[in-house]
């Protein structure tokens, strides 16, 4: 079968891709766009390290359709940093070591970012529920929840 | 909170003990980073693997005429294409391996022996197109009856599993076939005696259950094999060295023909230790000339990779009216998989640890069963033997009205004192992790309606081994520093500060890589909490060749003797008044001249880091029990651990941490649920449920520094004893709450509503 031809705007760039019907938003970013930063723990929108932002909204990109994406804005890990200038998340995870191997680090920065957006002010119950969706087995979640809420108490002063 | 408890020998460090950003960093927030699976070659094609669906099946034909005849597969391999290895043992971690069981399951050959053992492997153009292959690949099989169960496995009428396994370690071997690989014992004194002095004796039997390290990224290789037999192998793994000699002994070829570079590591906790992938892959590319890349699936990971055993374990302590143990005796029954070594001799050593015995033994059994081969996980065989015995301690501290705290100190192991497995302890910190529990506010703080507080304590040895690193000086005066021991949370920076603190230079003038088999000479795994204690100690022999080489130079160049200079705040000076009148050089300096004054300044050094020092903690954990539906929820939690010196206490939190919330997931809800048809139930993250971030609370640490007299800068490994002590803290605390001694894990809200119904009904229920 015919490959499909989509166009979608990744991190501000407007790119094409040629998929199949069955691939993935995930198979499409890792392997045709080769940004590999949105990582695969699962396939099966269990362990959110495929997390990415689709029109603002916080989605797996393992459980959304690289059709889907047709004419969308798709925002990952890559887009984050603003050239040398780290986002104030990437910067207070580095501050607070709130990695530990870095694989679940990705999805918890695009889904830290998107809470942030809708919340600047979260409580640390709220920052817990947003983040159940990003499994972590490394840091136990202590510094990554208090890196989420030190960089909304900067951004709120800044 | 994170508290330190330092140390009276501390000096004043520029780095040590400090919390800089890790080298690492800016390349793990941003998606740089490559992962196992992030890796490609040109013009490469992809494996998958076929999976047994019957956990026991004699392998009658396997078939791939109709596979091969498929367009775009370029290949397959079965147990054929992989060397038949003699019974030969060889270290892996804390644990041995032998061949004969790597090379089948790795992939099967008489018989597949649990659900998900690999059958045969197929490459193809394309991902799509290998599964397609699988589907036409013909296993005949003859199903054979299966055993699961640790106890049913050891029956004398239990389906066998191997016919070459004859129990090792009894009097006299026995000349039937066993499921039963192995008997370890381990002790001192006369129980006899010891219980019959004993004025309370208890006596539990616990049961847990299978678990997996469930590290998020699964297992992933790029294999590429030359024409003429040089290998490149990419892959996420704790020890490259280790996989190299795997896949070099499995494939039949020499160690130096093979490459082998480690990915950036998306977790372990000891399950990247061992081979899955990477033969196959190698062995797929070989036969088709072609780099062959190989990604596991999450349900692959859980149903063909390492769990750690699930375990039946039977205490017996016996104790004097005032507290002193008199006898301690623990039979521990491990299940192993489908093939032996399950951590059982481990589990044995550490069962008693924390404690000061006169009569003591553990006996434990390695038994063999139709689920996947177990891994190394986090202090392995350590968690469920403490277990046991911290929560028969619990009992027997609350039997007696003593606190828990002070029955331990009571009984700790010190300094001097001979250990339950054997040696002697030296420098350890157990007491004084008791006694900042005892002085914390946690300890302390008062509790509310159906709440409870519970306290335990843990051991892990921790190791040393073979290391080697290099630490190159560049013509500018910067440093490149090489170690081979991946790093999983945050080697590289503590690396760097003990480097850094050495030579007495900033830390920014340092590059440190992990380095691939071909550069450095062999290293062990990151495994045994070893990396930082062993690769740091290479680190600092290695700065001190720089400082020495570097102070030969400008000796040279001062037309002094060797011993007129000395190395202070990153230069070479001369050491006295009588040495002359020269200008500080520094490292610029020297290196500027290097050409001119005998050549490149290179720092190595390869050694088997002796003197790794065991790590003891003390966990306080309050939990809240809904007496409606039983589910516990995680209040507070503290860890206090010896960590010999932290060089960055942040990573060093980080493990309590991680280890502590691993604890909780295992006390409450991890288990492999297996059917009456031997077929894993729970194989994905949605019903395989490690802990998220709602579940759990801050997790509070106390770092204690008891300095490790063996290393340079006092390390003792920390990594792994943090999972020791949670399942006994959080059963004694559940204990505390609702009055129930729980003796199998999970505490999962079933369970214990059952134990509470069962409770409420005998009018013992405190809730």
């Amino acid at each position: 079968m015919a490959k499909h031809h989509v166009t979608t705007t990744v991190n501000g760039d407007e790119v094409e891709f040629l998929c199949d019907t069955h691939d993935t938003l995930l198979d499409v970013l890792r392997n045709e766009l080769e940004l590999t930063g949105t990582k695969e723990g699962c396939s099966s929108g269990d362990c959110g390290a495929c997390s990415v932002t689709m029109d603002g909204r916080l989605v797996c990109a393992c459980l959304v359709l690289g059709v889907e994406a047709q004419g969308a804005r798709v925002d990952t890990i890559e887009g984050m940093a603003r050239g040398e200038e780290l986002h104030p998340l990437q910067e207070k995870f580095l501050e607070h070591a709130a990695l530990q191997c870095g694989i679940c680090t990705p999805g918890i920065l695009v889904a830290a970012k998107a809470l942030l957006e809708r919340n600047p002010d979260p409580t640390e119950t709220e920052v817990r529920y947003w983040l159940a969706g990003n499994l972590c087995r490394c840091t136990g979640y202590d510094k990554i929840v208090r890196a989420v809420m030190d960089t909304a108490a900067d951004m709120r002063g800044a | 909170m994170q508290e330190r408890v330092k140390d009276a020998l501390a000096r004043d460090f520029k780095y040590v003990g400090t919390r800089p950003v890790r080298p690492d960093g800016i390349d793990k927030v941003t998606g740089r980073a490559r992962f196992g699976a992030d890796f490609n070659m040109p013009g490469q094609i992809h494996g998958a693997v076929l999976r047994s669906p019957h956990p026991h099946a004699r392998i009658k034909s396997i078939d791939a005429s109709k596979a091969l005849a498929l367009k775009g597969v370029k290949a397959v391999v079965t147990g054929d294409d992989f060397e038949e290895q003699v019974s030969d043992f060889v270290p892996a971690g804390e644990m041995m391996v032998n061949y004969k069981d790597i090379v089948r399951n790795v992939m099967a050959r008489e018989k597949a022996l649990y659900e998900g053992h690999a059958v045969a492997a197929v490459a193809a153009i394309n991902g799509r197109i290998a599964k397609q292959a699988l589907k036409l690949i013909e296993v005949e099989y003859e199903v054979l009856p299966h055993v699961q169960d640790v106890i049913e496995a050891m029956a004398d009428d239990a389906p066998l599993l191997h016919d070459y396994i004859f129990t090792m370690g009894l009097d006299e071997t026995p000349s039937t076939p066993s499921n039963i690989a192995k008997r370890v014992e381990f002790g001192h004194g006369d129980l006899d005696a010891g219980f019959a002095a004993a004025d309370h004796i208890v006596e539990r039997v616990f049961d847990t259950r299978e678990v997996h390290q469930g590290y998020i990224e699964p297992h992933a290789c790029v294999a590429n094999v030359a024409e003429d037999g040089q290998a490149e192998l990419w892959c996420t793994t704790q020890g490259p060295w280790t996989v190299r000699a795997h896949c070099a002994r499995l494939l039949g070829m020499d160690t130096s023909k093979i490459r082998v570079t480690a990915s950036e590591i998306g977790g372990g906790f000891g399950g990247k230790t061992v081979v899955y992938l990477e033969p196959v892959a190698l062995a797929l590319s070989k036969k088709t000339g072609k780099p062959v890349k190989m990604v596991m699936s999450r349900e692959d990971c859980f149903k063909a990779t390492g769990p750690t055993s699930g375990t039946q374990i039977t205490v017996k302590i016996g104790i004097k009216e005032d507290g002193r143990i008199t006898a301690a005796d623990a039979l521990l029954k491990y299940n192993a998989g489908a093939f032996q070594g399950s951590p059982v001799g481990p589990g044995a050593m550490c069962a008693f640890a924390p404690y000061d015995l006169e009569h003591v033994r553990t006996v434990g059994f390695d038994v063999l069963s139709n689920r996947p081969k177990t891994a190394a996980y986090r202090a392995p065989g350590g968690p469920a033997a403490e277990f046991a015995v911290e929560s028969v301690i619990d009992e027997l501290a609350r039997k007696i009205g003593m606190d828990p705290i002070a029955f331990r100190l009571k009984n700790a192991a010190r300094e001097g004192t001979q250990s339950s497995y054997g040696p002697k302890f030296g420098a350890i910190g157990l007491t004084e992790t008791l006694e900042a529990a005892e002085a914390s506010d946690h300890y302390k703080a008062p509790l509310g309606p159906n709440q409870g507080r519970g306290i335990a304590s843990g051991f892990w040895f921790n190791i040393g081994g073979e290391t080697s690193v290099s630490l190159v000086l560049n013509e500018d005066g910067t440093l490149t520093l090489m170690a081979g021991t991946p790093d999983i949370g945050g080697l590289r920076a503590s690396l760097t500060m003990m480097a850094a603190e050495e030579l007495g230079i900033d830390i920014k003038d340092i590059r440190v890589l992990i380095g691939d088999t071909a550069v450095l000479g062999y290293n062990f795994l990151t495994g045994g909490s070893r990396a930082t204690f062993s690769s740091g100690m290479a680190t600092v022999e290695a700065a001190r060749d720089i400082i020495r080489e570097a102070s030969a130079r400008a000796a040279q160049l001062w037309e002094l003797p060797e011993d007129a200079v000395v190395w202070e705040q990153g230069a070479a000076r001369p050491a006295g008044p009588n040495a002359g009148d020269h200008e500080p050089m520094t490292l610029a300096q020297i290196a500027r001249v290097a050409g001119k004054t005998g050549g490149p300044i290179v720092g190595y050094s390869r050694l088997s880091a002796q003197g790794a020092a065991p790590s003891f903690g003390t966990h306080i954990a309050d939990v809240e029990v809904d007496p409606e539906t039983g589910r516990a929820t995680v209040l507070r939690y503290t860890v206090i651990q010896d960590a010999g010196r932290a060089i960055h206490p942040a990573y060093v939190e980080g493990q309590f941490q991680g280890g502590a919330v691993q604890g909780i997931g295992w006390a409450f809800n991890e288990e492999y649920i297996y059917g009456e048809d031997g077929r894993l139930q729970n194989a994905g993250f949605l019903d395989y449920r490690v802990p998220v971030a709602s579940d759990v609370p801050m997790i509070d640490t106390v770092i204690v520094e008891v300095p490790n007299p063996a290393h340079p800068y006092g390390v003792k490994g920390v990594g792994e004893t943090p999972i020791v002590p949670p399942m006994a803290a959080l059963a004694a605390a559940m204990h505390d709450a609702t009055g129930i001694r729980f003796t199998q894990l999970p505490m999962s809200p079933p369970r214990v509503l059952a134990a509470l119904d069962e409770a409420r009904a005998a009018g013992t229920a405190k809730i």
